[in-house]
């Protein structure tokens, strides 16, 4: 099963928290908001992804099946 | 093969040529009466989803008219199998500033609307139907009152019925706005779940455009061959575009779907010569130059060529005089002050956007709109990005000159841009 990441635009802050804990598939844009790449999630970055999905202060950021 | 048998021996036949739909519009109000002996009796509806009324929507090969051109059976049959009793609801919010055609139907054919929003309540097993139009729409809301109460006197229909006038926000007619106002929220767009899984009251909801219910009431009434005998065998029937701008005859024209845009624009009384770029699908479209415009085809596939689609069948002629630049970056500034403000990429985005417009206008080398696309909950922010990038391309004429720091031929302005809506969101 493989998971992707998505970001929810209305509940997003602009925190930044994912970015800074998942550069490997999240960037900021000028204004601060998350650039999420899609693709499916490896084995090797799960543990990351939950990392950053579980410290998003507003729980904008999922792990979910494509 | 027609879906309801017509039993009326007054009955008119079907029509043979086009105007269709307009052909109840014809300017004056149009009784119930006067309506069923043109279109004939609707079938009665069921307590579950009747589907050979979906079979014959799909045969038919109707796709949804506000924009989406999705195909309106597959969404009927999701729908209809959704769990829970189904809801639908007639869009007809039509917030884009040059379109009419909507109104139009409203306004003139109400019932032909009503017959298409029950038959899609009996396609789809749902017993309330919600017709929505914009609160400020004063001639449409009145004339669907007035429709609305000769029914319930002449015709009480089994479901209920109601019509509720939205907010005029350029996003409020989005459907899954429309689901959250009716939910009593903010007509702002959400994100999924969409209304055919879970909408009005987390029931499956049926969204779909007024002219599109009303093509299934005479698709129902006529059959789909009937129907397919105008169009292109992928995008069949007829379909409506409001034509304004350089043309004489600014209106509603009712065209066979793949209709040449010059013989439109011919039609409409648009003076050879005289066009520098033709706007086709509104303020989510793109840009023709005269000389793409003469040879292009009103259909998805024949304005795909071109970067763009028939989106609600907006068409305006630009003429030689107005400069495509300034208009641009009016139409961005309008959209930027359109958004609901939910989503960062849009907010700040789209002023972004904006700004860049304004600079080109102001003699500055465009910038590309990238970080704006495909991450909004709605798609105004993608709609924005692809218009200003079709303006760009299609007026490099107009920006050279900018750039040149030239002064532009005259500053008519062309493109319709309603003032900025002080209505709340709710």
């Amino acid at each position: 099963m493989s998971l992707r990441l998505r970001v929810d635009p209305i509940v997003c802050d602009a925190h930044g928290v994912c970015a800074e804990l998942f550069p490997e598939r999240v960037s900021l844009d000028d204004w601060g908001y998350p650039i999420v790449d899609s693709d499916p999630i490896g084995r090797d970055l799960l543990d990351d992804a939950r990392r950053a999905v579980a410290a998003c202060p507003v729980l904008a950021l999922r792990l979910e099946e494509p | 093969m027609s879906v309801a048998a017509p039993t009326l021996g007054t009955a008119a036949p079907a029509p043979e040529h086009l105007p269709r739909l307009l052909a109840e519009a014809d300017g004056s109000w149009v009784s119930l009466s006067e309506h069923r002996r043109r279109a004939g009796p609707i079938p009665k509806v069921k307590r579950q989803p009747t589907i050979p009324i979906i079979d014959a929507i799909a045969r038919a090969g109707l796709r949804g008219k506000g924009g989406g051109a999705f195909p309106t059976a597959r969404k009927m049959e999701v729908v209809a199998a959704g769990s829970g009793r189904p809801i639908v609801l007639a869009n007809g919010a039509e917030g884009e500033p040059a379109s009419a055609k909507d109104k139009l139907l409203l306004t003139r054919a109400p019932h032909l609307v009503l017959d298409g929003a029950l038959i899609a309540a009996a396609a789809v097993g749902a017993r309330e139907v919600v017709v929505c139009v914009d609160r400020h729409a004063d001639h449409a809301l009145d004339s669907m009152r007035r429709a609305l109460s000769e029914r319930m006197a002449l015709e009480p229909p089994s479901v209920s019925v109601r019509l509720v006038g939205v907010p005029s926000h350029y996003v409020s007619g989005e459907e899954t706005a429309l689901v959250r106002w009716l939910n009593g929220g903010e007509a702002k767009p959400t994100t999924p779940p969409k209304p055919y899984e879970s909408g009005v009251g987390r029931r499956p909801t049926l969204v779909d455009n007024v002219e599109t219910l009303a093509h299934v009431a005479q698709i129902v009434r006529w059959g789909p061959a009937w129907f397919r005998s105008f169009g292109t065998s992928a995008e069949p029937g007829s379909t409506l575009l409001t034509v304004s701008g350089a043309v004489a005859r600014p209106g509603v024209y009712e065209v066979p779907v793949g209709a040449s845009l010059g013989r439109v624009l011919e039609r409409a009384g648009a003076a050879d010569g005289d066009l520098s770029a033709v706007l086709v699908g509104g303020y989510f479209g793109s840009w023709l130059t005269a000389d793409q415009a003469s040879s292009a085809h009103l259909s998805c596939s024949g304005l795909a060529r071109h970067g763009g689609g028939l989106g609600c069948g907006v068409v305006v002629a630009l003429p030689r005089k107005a400069c495509g630049v300034v208009e641009a970056a009016r139409v961005v500034s309008w959209l930027a002050a359109s958004t609901a403000g939910q989503c960062g990429s849009c907010a700040h985005g789209l002023a972004s956007l904006s700004e860049a417009a304004g600079a080109v206008a102001r003699g500055r080398a465009p910038r590309d709109a990238d970080q704006i696309e495909g991450r909004g909950a709605c798609r105004l922010p993608d709609g924005a990005a692809r218009f200003l990038r079709s303006a760009l391309t299609t007026f490099h004429h107009d920006v050279d000159r900018h750039l040149r720091g030239a002064h532009c031929p005259d500053q008519r302005h062309v493109l319709p841009l309603p003032n900025p809506v002080r209505d709340g969101w709710r």
